[in-house]
Order: C-alpha cells, then structure tokens, then sequence
C-alpha cells in the first residue's frame, strides 16, 4: 500500500522501491535504537536500586543521543595484524542480516516492506548472514578473546536454529501459510483466536492444542534469546571471560553497528514471537476506527499494537538480563540438545496428528 | 595429513574485567580446556615490607591498611595486636569490643564484595549492586566513627583513635535489621538459582588435603570441610565471650568444597557475625579507649609471629624488634597470595568460563597479593 502510494507520487518504481527499502530504518529500527537502549538502561537501573542516566534531558532521555555523537566522532582503530577486508565487512554483514528480516515483517495491514509469499522462512534464512558476520569479525580481529567469542556464538546460534525451525513448523502445520501477513490476518478478533490460544478455529482441536502451543512459545522465546545472545545465553560476548566477544577490536562505528544489529534483532524476534503465537499486529479486542466508523485509523492502531506487543517481549528480555547468571558453554549445548530439540520433535509430532485429527 | 596442532596460549588480564585487579593468568588452552594457568603478580608491588622498616610502629598503621583493601580494619586490628603482644600492653575491654564490632563489620563487607563480584563474574550483574548498596551502609558507618571509608587509621596500638559515635550503637542496630531480609533477597536472586547452581556446583571441587597441603585458610579451607577458624582455635581480643557458629562446606548442592560451597560459605560467615556483632553492642562496657596507647612505641628486643583471621583467611605478622623505634623486619603472611597458589591445581581440566569462576571463589585482593 505503501508501495502504489510512493508510486503514485515518485513514477518511478525504481525510486519508490529505494524509499520503501529505507523506510524501516529511518521510521521505526533507529528511533526503536535509541528508545530500546535508553529502556535498557532505566529498567536495569530501576531493577538495581539505582536511578540510570539522569543528567542529558529531563531523566536523561536525550542520553542516547549524546552517546550516538560521541560514537560517531570516535576513532575507527583497525589493528595492524587485521584482516582489513573481512574486517570491515563483517559489521555491514550482521547489521545487513538482521536489517533484511524487516522486509518481511508486518508492522501493521498496510505497512509491510515486502508481502514475500515465504515470509518466515525468508527471515529465517537472513538471519542465518548474522552467523557469517560474527565469525568473519571474530576471525579478521586477529584477536583470541574474539576467536573464541565467534567460535562460541556461530556453535549456538546454529544449534538453537533447529528448535526455532521446528516450533515455526509446528505453527506452520496449523496455519497452513508461512506468508507473515497472512498469518497475522488469520488471527484477527479478539485474543482468543490467538495461536498461543489455539488459533482461530473454534472446535476441540482449538482446545487441545493450547497446553502444546504454550509450551512451544517457551522454546521458541527461549531459543530466539540464545540466537540473538542475550543473557542467560550471552555466552560469545560474556563480559567477565571474553572482555566482549567477536565485538572486542571494534570502536567507532563499526562498534555501533553490532550494536544496532543486536537491538534490531532483539525486536525482530520480539515481532517473529508476536506473529506466530500474539496475533502479530491485531489487537487483541476489535479496532476503535471500526466502531467509530474511521477506516484509515484502523493501520495506525495495528501498528500501535504490533509495537507493544514487540516492546513487552523486549522488556521481558531485559528482565531476564538483568536477573539471571548465564550459562557455561557446554551446559548451553547440552541444555539444547538434550532438552530444547527432543521437546520440539515431541510437540511437532503431537501437533501433527491433532492437526490430522 | 595430519594436522599440525599447537596449545593456544591466552593472556588473562592485567586489564581484563573479571581477574579482581591486575592480576595477569597465563592460561595454556587445548580449545577451550585449559591444560595449565600461571598466574603472574606483582603488578601492584610497593615494597611495604621493606618500607616499614624505615618507619616508627604507628606509622606502619595507615601502610597496613593499603594492604588488603577491602579488609582494612582487620589488617590494623592485626599488626595492632602483634604490637601489643611484643611490648606486653593491655588494652581496655572497650578497645576490645570495639575492634570486634569493627573487625566483623569489615568481615561482612568484604565477603559483599566477594560475593557481589562473584556474581558479577557468573553474569549476574544485578546481585553485585544489591551488595554494594549494603556495604555502603557499613562504610557510612565506619565514616561516622573515623572519618574514612577506605582506609581508615582507626585502630592503633594499645587503642582506637576515637571513641564510637553517640549514635553508632543505634545506628548499627538499624544495619541489623535491615540487612538480615537483604540476605534472604541475596539468595533467592542468586545462591539458590539454578543457573548458578549449574554454574558453580562441581566445579573445581578442593580437597581437605590438597587444600591442607597448599596452605589454605579462611572461608576457601573451611569451604573443604576443615573447621579451622582462628577465632576459635587461637583465640584473640574478647572472641570468646560471643557465642557463634563456624560454617563449614558439606557439598551440599555438589561436592564437598567446589565453589558453590566456598560461595555459600561466605553467605554464612556474614550471618555469624552479625550473630558476633549483636551480642557486642549489648555487651560493650564503659571506658576510655585512648588511656592505654602508648606514648613512644619502643618494644623490647625480640619476635612475635601473631595470626588473626581476616576475611580471606590466617593474616600473620611477624615482627623483629632490636629495640629500637623502627622494626627491624616486618614480614606479613598474607592469605590471598598463599591462596592464590591453589590456582593451578583448581583449574586444569576445566574451562576457560571456569577460571573466572574458580578465581572468584578463591576471593583474592591484588593489593595483599603484592604488598
């Protein structure tokens, strides 16, 4: 819609297809930066008795800004010993990864960057680029804290894509679409024709798939956490072993860069988890400009409800951060193999033969 | 083909965030396994042994202070007591009182620290300013006496240097009351989470003579099941007028002396004192507490080895006087470094996320370490 409407205005569609391609970015991915990164912030702080930046703003709401500029004018330092070209790449590559997922993703009915018909398993696959990025960056920092910081990061993030393929399975097998828009749409109404509450199909089926459901949400949020690394999961950046991980060698922009890939991916997934269990940009009781009679107020509601719901699962990831320990190598793959994928592989099947039934 | 491997030889620290200060390990790793640690001190030497001698008795005070930083109190209390022994003073019980109160005020602050880095080291960031938030409140108190809350100059030979604030007593009470749930909250969030637990339990368990042998003291010793605490078993000052505990690891969520236990051992230890710290301020008599220092400090000619147990472990000072008004020698035993030296034996066959978990546990002060 977005798309016919700069058409209109452009008559290019070269150029209309350029300015859509930015729009993620410059409406919702950076200003999403600098909120994320300063809740970051106020929620760690409330959560540890401590006030959090008080001094840039009013309660320091411009904080973020006042970092990004001191950022920006730092020295870009790249060692002698680095392999330049993979260097420099491997940044531009995990922020291209985790940037490209938003295509895909429907920020509301009528705003959708590109309605791929194979939407979910399009994200899945970009996002697989971050695990090349991080392993390029771990390797051309010529750097061992690095070394080994990639090495762990592309062992978790490849293991913990198998439950998340599988639970996205099983929620395919319901839904009969991996067309992210279209999944969204069939959970319009109100909250109960939501995946996590069986999906929109009233009948016993609904019922027993709930408790299956639930329990699929769970791994799937828990395994999401593990491929963005964060805690109890950030293992390739753990600050006490690592100093920071793959990330260690890199300052200026560059550093921004793994950092804005890191927000971005944190609401990907928040908006992955969104669409396949919370009825992604639907709300969850009926639409004000319906009642009202407002048809053009019914997107910006969606988009309204699509941020919450993506904002709560962010802030639920910080909670996590800011409460748990995080978990030793081996325990992290042993805890995926021997618990997340069996579990997976058991709730697909089930699902598969309510589904037949 | 075979591949020609080779050990990867990784350099933990001097600036690294989790080696307690500037503390350089020397880890040899077949992946991420490490096939031996060395750890490399000295970064932070400043000659206090040798210094001392060119010093009068009271001067050596504020020197050992800068030694374990996070026990300031119990290193004066210490060479305080070591002093006295050598030229034979009494000090009034008030002294003694208070340098109990100051000395288990001190013990639960360092293991706050201890344990809030321990945290930190494990990931858990939050744990880490709920103990610093506490030990905070400790600080103002020893502000309110003494002036500092660092490096205090408090306890001096055959006394203290002021007389306890009127509202000490009071306040001390309200630290009481207010800490004992912040324990409760400390192991809900962390000692009993299973995270941690997973973490920590098992890991790098010591043995009762290994840790014999090595010479271990303090917290990590009893941590093994050895209950040695030299506040029971080489009495000093009014210790045995208190009626308390000492904790000892039993392996309780692993094996006997891993570092879950020696994490655990120290939550208990915080307990104990204020179980010590409770029955003092009701106890603590009347009195001047400046009558009986000294006016030159001139100790016969002789030695004195005496040991007090400091938040780490056995602190002993040995002292040489030929009679004059400088030592002649002064050597410290300090725990941390000796504890240091189990770090070999604890870390081969673990993990590189294990060395920072093993380290912590062991509780070191660079500052001691080095002198």
């Amino acid at each position: 819609m977005i798309y016919d409407w700069l058409h209109d205005i452009t008559g290019s569609e070269l150029l209309a297809a350029f300015i859509q391609s930015w729009l993620p970015l410059l409406l919702f991915i950076l200003p999403f930066v600098l909120v994320a990164v300063l809740a970051e912030r106020k929620v760690s702080a409330h959560m540890q008795d401590r006030l959090g930046p008080m001094r840039v703003g009013y309660h320091g709401v411009l904080q973020t800004i006042a970092d990004l500029i001191k950022l920006l004018q730092k020295e870009d330092i790249t060692a002698s010993a680095n392999d330049r070209k993979l260097f420099n790449l491997a940044p531009l590559l995990v922020f291209a990864g985790s940037y490209a997922a938003f295509a895909a993703i429907p920020f509301s009915g009528a705003f959708i960057g590109s309605q791929i018909e194979l939407g979910l398993i399009y994200i899945v696959a970009v996002t697989g680029l971050v695990v090349a990025g991080i392993l390029m960056a771990g390797w051309a920092s010529n750097n061992k804290y690095s070394l080994l910081g990639a090495m762990r990061a592309a062992a978790q993030i490849i293991s913990y894509e198998i439950p998340t393929l599988l639970i996205i399975l099983t929620v395919i097998m319901v839904t009969g679409t991996v067309n992210l828009h279209t999944l969204s749409e069939m959970q319009t109404g109100y909250f109960w024709n939501w995946m996590i509450l069986g999906g929109p199909e009233f009948g016993l089926q609904k019922f027993l798939l709930i408790p299956f459901m639930m329990m699929g949400f769970l791994i799937i949020f828990i395994s999401m956490l593990a491929e963005v690394n964060r805690t109890p999961f950030d293992i390739p950046e753990a600050e006490s072993e690592l100093v920071s991980g793959f990330h260690t060698e890199y300052s200026g922009m560059k550093f921004a860069m793994f950092f804005l890939a890191e927000y971005a991916n944190m609401f990907a997934i928040s908006a992955i988890i969104a669409v396949l269990f919370f009825g992604g940009f639907q709300s969850p009781f009926g639409y004000l400009g319906n009642s009202l009679g407002w048809e053009w107020l019914v997107p910006f509601e969606q988009f309204f409800w699509f941020t919450v719901k993506g904002l709560f699962f962010i802030f639920v990831q910080m909670w996590l951060r800011w409460t748990l320990p995080r978990f030793r190598v081996d325990q992290l793959m042993a805890f995926c193999w021997k618990y997340m994928i069996p579990f997976a592989f058991v709730i697909l099947i089930i699902v598969g033969l309510i589904t037949v039934l | 083909m075979a591949l020609k491997t080779e050990e990867m030889i990784l350099n933990m620290g001097p600036q690294h965030p989790s080696t307690h200060g500037v503390l350089r390990l020397e880890l040899k790793l077949e992946g991420e396994i490490i096939s031996d640690v060395i750890p490399h001190i000295g970064y932070l030497h400043r000659c206090f042994e040798k210094h001392a001698e060119a010093m009068t008795y009271p001067q050596v005070i504020p020197y050992t202070d800068r030694m374990d930083y996070l026990a300031a109190m119990y290193n004066e209390f210490g060479y305080a007591l070591a002093v006295e022994r050598l030229m034979g003073i009494e000090v009034p019980e008030r002294v003694e009182y208070i340098r109990v109160i100051m000395g288990e005020l001190q013990r639960i602050a360092s293991h706050l620290v201890a344990l809030g880095t321990y945290g930190a080291d494990i990931g858990a960031f939050t744990p880490f300013l709920y103990c610093f938030r506490d030990r905070e409140k400790i600080l103002h108190l020893f502000e309110i006496t003494c002036g500092a809350r660092l490096l205090y100059n408090y306890i001096w030979i055959g006394g203290v240097s002021h007389d306890l604030h009127p509202d000490f007593i009071r306040l001390t009470r309200d630290f009481i009351t207010e800490f004992k749930p912040n324990i409760k909250e400390l192991n809900d969030l962390l000692s009993y989470n299973q995270i941690f637990i997973d973490r920590t339990a098992n890991v790098a368990p010591l043995p009762k003579e290994t840790a014999i042998n090595y010479g271990i003291t303090g917290p990590n010793l009893r941590a093994s099941g050895v209950k040695w605490d030299l506040r029971k078993d080489d009495p000093y000052s009014v210790y045995h007028k208190f009626d308390y505990e000492i904790p000892v690891g039993s392996g309780e969520r692993g094996k006997t002396g891993d570092c879950w236990d020696r994490y655990i051992i120290r939550v208990r230890e915080m307990e104990e004192s204020l179980k010590i710290i409770e029955q003092a301020i009701e106890q603590i008599p009347d009195g001047d507490v400046t009558s009986a220092i000294p006016k030159r400090v001139k100790p016969p000619v002789g030695q004195i080895y005496t040991r007090v147990e400091n938040p780490r472990g056995e602190l002993g000072y040995f002292i040489i006087s030929d009679g004059s008004l400088n030592p002649y020698r002064i050597k410290v035993r300090a725990p941390s470094f000796v504890n240091l030296s189990i770090m070999g034996e604890l870390c081969k066959g673990w993990m590189v996320a294990d060395v920072v978990a093993i380290l912590g546990s062991i509780d070191i002060v660079l500052g001691e370490i080095d002198r």
